[in-house]
């Protein structure tokens, strides 16, 4: 057996035989053609059928993954129709007297080197762009088939690198899965593996040749992992893996776009938790209502500086653009105790998960806070994004934070910098901050519990500490009387209160949750549709009446 | 013949949506549309030479209308520009 790691772009397991995937190129010969007008009807023809083919590519993405992510087809049929191509096309024709093959083959090459010289990576991705148009053309004009056909038996599919419309063009029902050895996380790629829902990896360094064709091979779509010629152990996991899959597909067959709530009548808001941007598909695929706990010190963990402004506009931007105006609640740095950052250069402390972290650096280094800010407030112009702050214990900080915030807001008006309004709400994991609920839910707009501080401080149990397993309950009473009164204070203020922590996917307490009339459910995405679908089974009425008064039960 | 002065102020600059949505914007007037940056000078019906402007934020480009309906172009692009770019 032989492991390759790649990076995942969609989840899920495939088993099943190996093809690696030579690219048919397109040999292109260069003959003499006498009669242009005859070569020009035939690139004529050519380039209607391409705008046909890709206009049945952007209506499937556009049912499918929405309008943003399918304006790629568009801008592909836009080019196929750019003057300065169909000129370039036409003057060798004449000019040269040869064939339209050839004309196109060498346009496509003239311009997408123009796109590869430019000093910019995005206009530089554009040269794989005017590539794929004119391979399409290419294709066309030599009658083939298509040119992805595959073997008789579904595949692994291998190869060296896709362009997006080669990945679409796939026969879906002959990939099992497909593994790139190039190829970046881009959006395009990720976009149509998830169209076509099969595990995909792409930067994957294995070999194309005979060591892996033919062989069996097992695609891990979660662990970014293929496994070549697996042994009966790892076979067998896999399989059962496989199987749960399958079930939670068909439960997502079922449960996927229906409206979260209860047979009496109550909603409740189904969102996602997300630690780095790669995520977003599962979130997407799970049909999270938004994105309720977007951890950003991912940003921060993966670098070896501070992330600039840009850098972190960026990110939040393609998040709040890709969730096209669904809510997105940005946590703001929560580092310290657990999570170290060697360029903060923090201090050694005697019990982290009391000491330095969260909001306590953000207010003490108001630079880095305030870079921050200016990239989320930036970035809120360009969807719905909610700002999130931990470690709140108390108004004096909520009031600290809201100055800073108007500093941010001030300068960026300086700069005549847009920017919008985001929401602005604080997690609830302190006792603290549950036993002034009522006087903070005046100041802000939400709030979200994470039970997992503030189980371990109410407790006062270390989570580090496996010894003290059995002591850590969850689910005492005093953390859900607790859940009880936050949600209670949110709503006698007006705001809304949500779960983020790991309780919120504890199904044995959603109807309990339900109850208490918590807002929102904020959990990792594969546990949205098992929710979803107790949420659709539940009479809120009864089951309140039936556990008398909620809070006294616990 | 008309000119527009425009600053690009997208994040992005000029990028193949945008650009695409221009090119659409431009093929319903008559008149001629150049764009001009740096010395370099593209017709803005096609999608390929407006992208390879590689105009970015900060940059200043300029509009040339030219033809009988350069007055509602120069009008409705100007516009689109501005809110677009």
């Amino acid at each position: 057996m032989r492991v390759y790691n790649g990076k995942s772009v969609f989840g899920g397991i495939a088993i099943g035989k190996i093809r690696v995937y030579k690219k048919d190129v397109q040999q292109v010969k260069r003959t003499k053609a006498t009669d242009a007008d005859v070569e020009l009807a035939r690139y004529a023809s050519a380039k209607e059928e391409a705008v046909r083919q890709l206009q049945v590519l952007y209506d499937k993405a556009l049912k499918e993954v929405g309008e943003t992510n399918a304006a790629i087809f568009e801008v592909h049929q836009m080019m196929l129709d750019d003057v300065d191509y169909n000129e370039s096309v036409e003057n060798i024709v004449r000019s040269q007297e040869v064939n339209v093959e050839y004309a196109v083959a060498a346009t496509g090459d003239n311009f997408s080197q123009m796109f590869a010289a430019m000093d910019d990576d995005y206009m530089r991705e554009r040269a794989a762009d005017v590539k794929d148009i004119s391979e399409r053309l290419l294709t066309i004009l030599s009658g083939k088939e298509d040119h992805t056909a595959m073997g008789e038996e579904p595949a692994i599919i291998i190869a060296d690198d896709l362009a997006p419309s080669e990945t679409v063009q796939l026969d879906k029902d002959m990939v099992l899965s497909f593994v790139t050895v190039h190829g970046s996380t881009n959006s395009h790629t990720a976009i149509l593996a998830r169209m076509m829902e099969i595990p995909a990896l792409v930067g994957t360094k294995l070999p194309l040749d005979d060591t892996v064709d033919g062989k069996m091979g097992v695609v891990d779509g979660a662990s970014g992992k293929i496994y070549v010629d697996p042994d009966e152990e790892t076979l067998a996991q896999m399989r059962d893996r496989q199987k749960e899959e399958i079930h939670k597909k068909e439960l997502l067959q079922t449960l996927k776009g229906r409206e979260n709530v209860t047979l009496d009548g109550q909603k409740v808001m189904l969102y996602a938790n997300i630690g780095n941007i790669k995520d977003l598909a599962m979130v997407l695929q799970n049909d999270a209502g938004g994105i309720g706990l977007f951890r950003s010190e991912f940003i921060y963990l993966e670098k070896e500086d501070y992330p600039t402004e840009e850098e972190q506009f960026q990110i939040y931007k393609q998040v709040a653009e890709t969730m096209a105006g669904k809510r997105v609640i940005i946590r703001t740095l929560d580092i310290g105790a657990d999570k170290q950052c060697d360029y903060f250069e923090m201090e050694q402390e005697e019990n982290p998960a009391l000491g330095y972290r969260a909001i306590r650096i953000c207010l003490t280094r108001p630079e880095v806070f305030k870079t921050q800010l200016r990239a989320l407030f930036r970035a809120s112009a360009f969807g719905n994004i909610a700002v999130m702050y931990p470690m709140i214990t108390s108004i004096g900080e909520i009031r600290r934070i809201k100055d800073i915030a108007a500093e941010v807001k001030a300068e960026l008006d300086a700069q005549g910098t847009p920017y919008g309004e985001p929401e602005q709400g604080i997690m609830i994991e302190t006792p603290a901050a549950a036993l002034v609920s009522d006087m903070l839910a005046k100041e802000v707009d939400f709030f979200s519990i994470g039970t997992n501080d503030l189980t371990q401080y109410t407790l006062a149990i270390d989570r580090q500490n496996p010894k003290l397993d059995e002591f850590y309950d969850p689910h005492h009473p005093a953390i859900l009387r607790m859940i009880s009164m936050v949600v209670e204070n949110a709503h006698k203020a007006g705001i809304w209160a949500g779960i983020c922590g790991e309780l919120g996917a504890d199904e044995s307490l959603t109807r309990d949750f339900l109850a208490m009339g918590v807002d929102e459910l904020s959990v990792s995405p594969g546990s949205i549709l098992p929710i979803r679908k107790i949420v659709l089974e539940t009479n809120v009425e009864e089951y309140r009446s039936r556990s008398l008064d909620t809070r006294n039960n616990f | 013949m008309k000119e527009f002065k425009y600053v690009i102020t997208d994040e992005m600059g000029i990028h193949a949506r945008p650009a695409g949505l221009l090119v659409k914007a431009v093929k319903g007037y008559n008149c001629s549309v150049k764009m001009e940056k740096g010395g370099r000078t593209v017709d803005c019906k096609g999608i390929m030479g407006v992208m390879s402007l590689g105009a970015k934020k900060g940059d200043e480009v300029t509009l040339t209308f030219d033809g009988a309906d350069e007055d509602v172009a120069y009008e409705a692009i100007s516009k689109f520009m501005q809110e677009n770019l």
